[in-house]
């Protein structure tokens, strides 16, 4: 049935001459399809596995294939501000925001990307920090700027020390020729939401598999808990909090009672 | 043992946490003082943002400050009539000093307000600290009484209309330095994230004369009062305030301040006010360095929104 289906489509996608003939198809799967965040989380390692089969037993496998697996996190606009001295303080005279860029963004492959496809092909399917969109607010426009832009090289450099963004050239190893495994570190202080995961298959410098697969990043328990409170009622978690210090604070001056 | 704080979004080792807590409630119960002063960028220091660190350490001092305020009631040691007017411009000076907050965050520049508000604060309170207890302390050395008692002396302040008597520590005032006081503390303990009781105890004292025997106690009300309204505030306009962060600094505040109290007792009053100047100086002029000196990285990121 599947493989129908399979055959189906395949039938249809040579009719519209949209796309090369698919000879590989990926099959990826993940540790876990959900990650919680609880009072004792210091951050996780996910693990991905996959294979690459035969699609519908047509060409026979090629010998050498690279992979590259992209993994972004929810989407957030960040600001970058850069210092400058004023009057013999320093203070941020400039900032540039991102608009809607990956909180999170791991690069993971089987070797350096630039060996694997020519740099357009690279920069087409945005493969590598210095090809992913990172769009700014320039004026009124939003776009992305060459990746030796001041702001746009401060940008990455600072989410990577940080742990968010990443590029792996090792991560991803090949067990047998057709069937790999990738470990996706996530940092402690991760965003929550939805994360993405774009895997890739390239064989002489072409792509000639793709899929995707997601997870997602929640708060849990108590974490969840006070979080949600805190955004959603304000007033009442402000007050609760407040109680709370009232109550440590009378407990204390009952418990150290001395005359 | 790590924990994960639900509002600052990072793990943090919490005997780190709890060690803080018990160390700046030492110090703040030997002198007196809420200890925001140090928390704060003590917070900052472990990586905690300056938001949440300014919004967290509210609570913090609001339950030291109500420990110290319950020992002092039992002493009948507070003058809640003039607690209570100080606390009235206190109230309206925490919420413009919210809302600046919140307007200086939106602007990138509260990094920077914060950063030069310690520097002129404690320097200025630091030094003048400093040289008060020194002269102090060599009037003691010559034999003579440490404070030299100036029973009548006015100053134009106490020319002043709308005079206000507060039986408690016996002082006949106007109600506008009472007023502008209060809402100093208030606005300034809202922006920096502190209690404001290292300004409040010296202002009280040089300026409305209020004597020693009340003077900490009606601090440490007010401090409460602003603190715990500040938490409120904090919570509802950006909401920053980590519940779990608050509640394990609390904790060893309270208990820290307890053994603060003891040492501080058995202190002479003017060693003690030389110890906290040579503090209140050090935190100013550490602030001043970062200030001056070329960040690391010229660079640095803010969260704007998310989805």
């Amino acid at each position: 049935m599947m493989r129908r289906t399979a055959l189906i489509l395949l039938a249809v996608i040579l009719a519209c001459g949209a796309e090369p003939a698919v000879a590989e198809r990926l099959v990826v799967s993940l540790s876990n399809q959900r990650v919680a965040i609880n009072s004792n989380f210091v951050g996780e390692e996910l693990v991905l596995f996959g294979t690459i089969e035969p699609d519908a037993g047509k060409t026979p496998l090629r010998s050498a294939y690279d992979l590259v697996v992209t993994v972004t996190g929810p989407r957030q606009t960040l600001r970058t501000r850069r210092k400058q001295r004023v009057l013999g303080i320093w203070v941020n005279v400039d900032s540039r925001e991102f608009v809607r860029v990956p909180s999170y963004l791991a690069v993971l492959s089987n070797r350096p990307v630039a060996q694997i496809a020519p740099r357009d092909t690279l920069r087409r399917l945005q493969i590598g920090l210095d090809n992913f969109l990172l769009p700014q607010r320039i004026g009124p426009d939003i776009a992305d700027t060459v990746r030796d832009e001041p702001f746009r090289l401060a940008f990455v450099r600072l989410q990577v020390r940080q742990g968010f963004y990443r590029e792996i050239t090792a991560a991803v190893t090949f067990l047998t020729p057709t069937v790999f495994r990738t470990a996706i570190p996530l940092p402690a202080d991760v965003p929550t939401g939805k994360y993405g995961f774009d895997v890739k298959l390239f064989a002489e410098g072409a792509m000639v598999a793709r899929t995707n697969s997601a997870l997602e990043v929640t708060k849990a328990g108590i974490e969840q808990y006070v979080a949600d409170a805190a955004r959603d009622h304000g007033f009442l978690y402000g007050l609760v909090t407040m109680l709370m210090a009232l109550l440590t604070g009378w407990i204390a001056s009952v418990v150290f009672k001395r005359d | 043992m790590q924990i994960y704080l639900p509002i600052a979004d990072m793990p943090v080792n919490i005997f780190l946490v709890l060690g803080m807590g018990l160390a700046v409630g030492y110090i703040s119960g030997m002198f007196g003082i809420g200890g925001g002063f140090l928390m704060t960028p003590l917070l900052i220091f472990i990586g905690v943002s300056p938001a949440v660190a300014v919004a967290s350490v509210a609570s913090h001092i609001a339950a030291s400050s109500f420990t110290g305020a319950i020992t002092y009631w039992n002493r009948r040691a507070l003058d809640i009539a003039l607690a209570l007017m100080l606390l009235g411009a206190g109230i309206i000076g925490t919420a413009t000093g919210v809302w600046l907050f919140t307007t200086l965050r939106a602007l990138d520049q509260l990094d920077l307000m914060i950063g030069l508000s310690y520097v002129t604060l404690l320097t200025i309170v630091g030094g003048l600290m400093i040289y008060e207890s020194v002269r102090a302390v060599m009037r003691a050395r010559q034999g003579r009484p440490a404070t030299i008692r100036r029973p009548g002396s006015h100053t134009w302040l106490h020319g002043l209309p709308f005079k206000v008597r507060f039986k408690r520590s016996k002082i006949y005032v106007s109600a506008i330095p009472v007023w502008a006081i209060g809402f100093t503390i208030g606005f300034v303990g809202a922006i920096m994230g502190i209690g404001g009781g290292f300004l409040l105890v010296p202002m009280l004292i040089y300026f409305l004369r209020v004597p020693t025997a009340t003077v900490i106690g009606t601090s440490m009300v007010l401090t409460l009062v602003t603190m715990a309204s500040a938490t409120v505030m904090h919570a509802v306009t950006n909401h920053l305030v980590d519940a779990v962060l608050a509640l394990i600094l609390m904790v060893g505040g309270v208990v820290g301040a307890q053994f603060g109290a003891r040492t501080g007792q058995r202190m002479r009053g003017e060693w003690l006010r030389l110890l906290l100047g040579l503090l209140v100086f050090a935190v100013g002029l550490r602030f001043a360095f970062e200030l001056v000196v070329q960040p690391d990285d010229l660079y640095s990121i803010r969260y704007v929104r998310g989805e």
